[in-house]
């Protein structure tokens, strides 16, 4: 017997790795997304990544595969829209646009005037505390912060982000959310970074330090994380998966909210965006990675 | 034997196309038994180039129940499947 289809309707704000892999990760789930975006190149894009991704996940066992008896296995249906005024309906709504404040927040607030009041409104941000974008928009109470962990379709465990004026009702409504997507919620308060970046984004920018300083090597750094410490990978790699540019944004974010100057992006990690050394998405970062898929 | 059997010469250049192709990415020897993941030689994002590899070099589809990691473990079990695809389009 099938799983039946869940009755949630996903919007995805923002088509980017981010936005693709969460809109993969519910397509695969039997959800249906609206993928929004303002570029149609990048919708045309996403539909190809969404497509790799569904069979990666598929492949890996991380999401069910299709077994021919319809149902959520089958996946949900892919809509895109370049207006995000198509929300309007949708039960869920998740931003994963641009990791700067401005963005987001007019995303946010144009977002949450186009649904119901009541509607759950998620910020994928890896760093902007959730109280300062919920203050951009209509109901501060419907927005609660869900950091996915990049690829959303392959781990499971997501950091949620409770602002001081989340309600009750949103974080309800995000636990069915991440139930029918089979992630686990792990809470946590509000604040620059929250817990993962605060603590990751400084080390990478440290890791990045050590390489251009010539004390070690990417492979030596990122050796002694997996080595002796016994991290799934090591620094450097994590930030390749991230994306650099996505690193340095999170930087940013950081610094000019804490002043820590820990949180300075490293002259390394500038250079290697400006030069579209991105990581796995551009195919070479700290590491080579080949084509991207 | 229910399974069609492939003539050996079409396994052997299977097989050494992907050692060959896995040996590129990983800059190392491969066996052709060696547990490709389980070994830490390619991160389990590599799995979904391998299946592309598959499917462009040697013109099969990969699909539904056949989607499983199972079958890029090593490059015998991927051989396999090669194989076992290409017979099921005769």
């Amino acid at each position: 017997m099938s799983t039946p289809r869940p009755e949630h309707r996903l919007a995805v704000l923002g088509a980017g790795t981010m936005g693709a892999g969460i809109a993969a990760l519910a397509l695969g789930r039997g959800l249906d997304v609206l993928l929004v975006d303002v570029d149609d190149g990048t919708l045309a894009a996403a539909r190809t990544r969404v497509t790799v991704a569904l069979r990666l996940a598929r492949l890996m066992g991380s999401l069910p595969r299709v077994d021919g008896t319809g149902g959520a296995a089958a996946g949900g249906e892919l809509r895109t829209s370049t207006a995000v005024a198509d929300v309007a309906g949708c039960t869920a709504v998740v931003e994963s646009v641009v990791e700067r404040a401005e963005v987001k927040a007019t995303v946010l607030a144009e977002a949450s005037a186009a649904v119901e009041p009541g509607t759950l409104v998620v910020s994928n941000t890896s760093a902007i505390p959730i109280d300062e974008l919920a203050g951009a928009t209509r109901s501060p109470a419907d927005v609660v912060g869900v950091h996915f962990m990049n690829p959303p379709y392959l781990i499971r465990t997501v950091e949620v982000i409770r602002g001081p004026r989340t309600g009750e009702a949103a974080m309800a409504a995000v636990a069915v959310l991440l139930a029918a997507l089979d992630r686990e919620p792990v809470v946590v308060g509000d604040g620059p970074g929250f817990v993962i970046n605060r603590i990751l984004q400084r080390m990478i920018n440290e890791a990045a330090r050590v390489v251009a300083e010539g004390v070690a090597t990417p492979e030596a750094v990122d050796a002694l994380f997996t080595g002796c410490l016994g991290h799934r990978t090591g620094p450097l790699a994590t930030a390749d998966l991230i994306g650099l540019d996505n690193v340095v944004d999170s930087l940013v974010v950081l610094h000019e909210r804490t002043g820590d100057e820990g949180y300075r992006p490293a002259a390394l990690l500038v250079r290697k965006v400006r030069d579209g050394e991105l990581g796995r998405k551009s195919g070479h970062g700290f590491f080579e990675h080949g084509s991207p898929l | 034997m229910s399974m069609p059997t492939a003539h050996p010469a079409g396994t052997d250049a299977v097989r050494d196309d992907l050692v060959a192709f896995v040996e590129q990415r990983t800059k190392t020897p491969v066996a052709a038994d060696v547990d490709l993941f389980g070994s830490g030689l390619v991160s389990s994002l590599f799995a979904l180039q391998l299946v592309v590899h598959l499917e462009q070099a040697f013109g099969v589809e990969v699909a539904g129940p056949d989607l499983t990691l199972d079958n890029f473990r090593t490059v015998d079990a991927m051989t396999a499947l090669v194989l076992r695809l290409r017979a099921g389009d005769d």
